[in-house]
């Protein structure tokens, strides 16, 4: 008796055994491909590759199987893979102003060199379910059209050539590496961007929300937001010079946001940032907003004290697997903790029980 | 136990060379200044934070094929997540493993400290999960920093003050903090408060908090002193009984609920400790009675 509520080995390898079955489903119903998963449920495959900090469709789609489309043991099972890889080097910073657009729109101004792109966006699409893709019907061909390849400059470098904008200055320090370092406050800017773009999309989607409402408002406006291919270049060093290794999709988001100037800065427009892998576009924005809620220092405005202009409070909590690992920790057993608690509270109860006693007599 | 082959496909003990290296820098630091907690680069483990991640990076870096492992959690060899870890072990560093207290060259442990007294050849290491004492206190790791470096912890006396003022007692039964070496003020982990006086001990002590990214030691018969006042001196206190199983009146014991009609029964929660006495012929009062005689 005393040892059946231990668990144990038996315990252990059973659940995994059920675990697996219950993943299999129905054996009458086919099997997911993984490329079934790659194709058709993209939008979670880019969401893994985001938070698990690794681009790599098929190994996203392996996770989201493998967890039972639970992306947040997905994207676990991602980063714990990735821990493991050997670092061979770095790739040359990404050129997002080349990026060859898929997507491409802006808030501010109604058209822009490169145009408006509207790209393939739930956004204006009724959400009425489909009964016809529950019949597995074909989809009709989207009409096809020349690519475009009028070049699609980055849309807030209009506003810094007049100076309304405020200019982000280059560096050429190394960033530093948050998966490599422990975290340390106060973050630079780069090292929050890093926090945020591996986040939690829903607590960063959270923490935007809340400065659009008023806590620690910030007025902004989507400057640019464009989705779309970028290629990856490396230095070699036997070569001397950078070669392409590759092609990624990344969702940028610019926004311009409205600022009256402090004692230290004019008036002028400020900026927010988000940049995340694969289409991502609703991660992205709420980065940026929050991104820029966070410079309230560096743009000398006031700490209203809002959640989200509190740097250790946003970067601190916004990892989804520190934060699952340690709510579900309680589940562990806690019994010698819990037995230390209970001799505690009997012991104060008991001695209320004598005075109340005494004071009766 | 057997002793299983290791997994090639993994390094000894899953981490790669270089970050065992980190963590053993770390943990030199954390040795070099008692219940000083060092900043390190912990790893994304396959386990989840909060599931012993510290404990287990500070382990593997500590481990060498010729050690002998032994894990608890919540004293026994056996709760599921124990079963685990050891079990992460045997496969990623094929290293022998022990359930005996005595025979164990590395003990990872959860929120005990094992009854049977350590010695110099022995390593402990606890998974911590908050490793910061004045975290509840004041919860920005910018300000705690600064309370550490200062040794301003007035702000602990106070919560203890409080305790007292208002339920008599100081009501902390676990994670009690101590004061190292008479210089940092530490959290033990959360192990009852009966096992603070154990904290001096002839083994080496390392504390590893994984999502925290800190390892903290306590070097061999280093100076540990449960925070108190001189008219409220620290009480070690456990429940009044002795074990059902083993008669001993001295060691930590589990509560366990036997029936739906409430009665129970006390145990040792050292499960190794527990059964080395039943062998050696010590009975309580719910023994098993060999002889009708």
């Amino acid at each position: 008796m005393y040892v059946a509520v231990k668990g144990g080995e038996r315990a252990i390898d059973n659940a995994h055994a059920w675990l697996a079955e219950e993943r299999r489903g129905d054996p009458d119903v086919a099997e997911l491909s993984l490329g079934q998963i790659r194709e058709q449920l993209a939008l979670a495959v880019n969401r893994v590759m985001a938070e698990g900090s690794l681009y790599d469709p098929d190994l996203a789609a392996l996770a989201i199987k493998q967890s039972r489309g639970d992306l947040i043991e997905a994207i676990f099972l991602i980063r714990a893979y990735r821990t493991t890889l050997p670092r061979i080097g770095h790739s040359t910073p990404v050129d997002t102003g080349k990026m060859a657009c898929d997507r491409r729109v802006s808030a501010t101004f109604k058209d822009a060199p490169g145009g408006q792109v509207l790209g393939p966006t739930f956004d204006y699409t009724h959400r009425l379910l489909d009964f016809a893709l529950a019949a597995e019907g074909l989809v009709p061909d989207a009409p096809q059209g020349e690519p475009d390849q009028t070049p699609m400059p980055r849309i807030t470098e209009f506003l810094n050539r007049d100076g309304l904008i405020q200019p982000e200055t280059t560096s050429d320090t190394v960033p530093p590496d948050m998966t490599r370092q422990p975290m340390e406050y106060p973050a630079s800017r780069a090292l929050r961007l890093q926090s945020l773009a591996r986040g939690d999309e829903g607590f960063v989607l959270g923490m935007a929300y809340s400065t659009q409402r008023g806590y620690g408002r910030n007025h902004p406006f989507v400057g640019e937001l464009r989705i779309g291919t970028c290629s990856v270049e490396m230095e070699i060093p036997e070569l001397g010079f950078a070669v392409d290794i590759g092609e990624i999709t990344l969702t940028e988001c610019e926004t311009v946001n409205q600022f009256t100037g402090s004692k230290t800065e004019p008036a002028q427009f400020t900026r927010g940032y988000g940049l995340v892998f694969g289409q991502t576009e609703r991660k992205a924005i709420s980065m940026a907003l929050v991104d820029r809620a966070l410079r309230w220092e560096e743009l000398g405005e006031d700490n209203l004290g809002a959640p989200a202009q509190d740097e250790e409070f946003v970067l601190a909590h916004a990892d989804n697997i520190q934060a699952t690992g340690f709510l579900e920790h309680i589940k562990l057993p806690h019994y010698v903790d819990f037995q230390s608690e209970l001799e505690l509270v009997r012991k104060l109860r008991a001695e209320v029980q004598m005075t109340t006693k005494e004071a009766a007599e | 136990m057997s002793m299983p082959s290791q997994d090639q496909a993994y390094n000894f003990a899953y981490l790669d060379e270089q970050t065992k290296r980190m963590i053993r820098r770390a943990i030199l630091k954390g040795v070099a200044i008692p219940g000083y907690q060092v900043p390190f680069a912990s790893r994304e483990m396959p386990m989840p934070y909060g599931w012993g991640t510290g404990g287990v990076q500070v382990t593997a870096a500590c481990l060498t094929p010729d050690d002998r492992l032994k894990v608890i959690d919540q004293g026994a060899d056996d709760t599921t997540n124990a079963v685990s870890i050891r079990k992460f072990f045997q496969r990623t560093a094929g290293v022998a493993v022990t359930e005996a207290t005595i025979d164990a060259t590395v003990i990872q442990t959860r929120h005990r400290i094992p009854e049977a007294p350590l010695n110099r050849d022995q390593i402990l290491v606890y998974q911590v999960p908050i490793p910061e004492p004045l975290r509840f206190l004041e919860p920005r790791e910018t300000e705690t920093r600064k309370m550490h470096a200062l040794e301003e912890y007035g702000l602990m006396h106070v919560k203890l003050y409080e305790d007292i003022a208002r339920h008599g007692h100081i009501a902390t039964a676990y994670a009690y903090p101590v004061k190292v070496e008479g210089r940092y003020v530490m959290d033990p982990s959360p192990i009852p408060k009966f096992d603070n006086p154990k904290l001096e001990m002839a083994a080496l002590q390392l504390f590893g908090a994984g999502r925290e990214q800190r390892i903290y030691a306590i070097p061999p018969y280093t100076k540990v002193v449960s925070l108190d006042f001189a008219d409220h001196p620290f009480d070690p206190s456990k429940a009044d009984h002795p074990c059902d199983l083993c008669g001993a009146d001295h060691s930590y014991l589990d509560e366990v609920i036997t029936n739906d009609q409430g009665a129970r029964m006390f145990v040792c929660s050292d499960t190794d400790y527990c059964a080395g006495r039943q062998a050696s012929g010590h009975h309580g009062r719910l023994s098993p009675q060999e002889d009708a005689a």
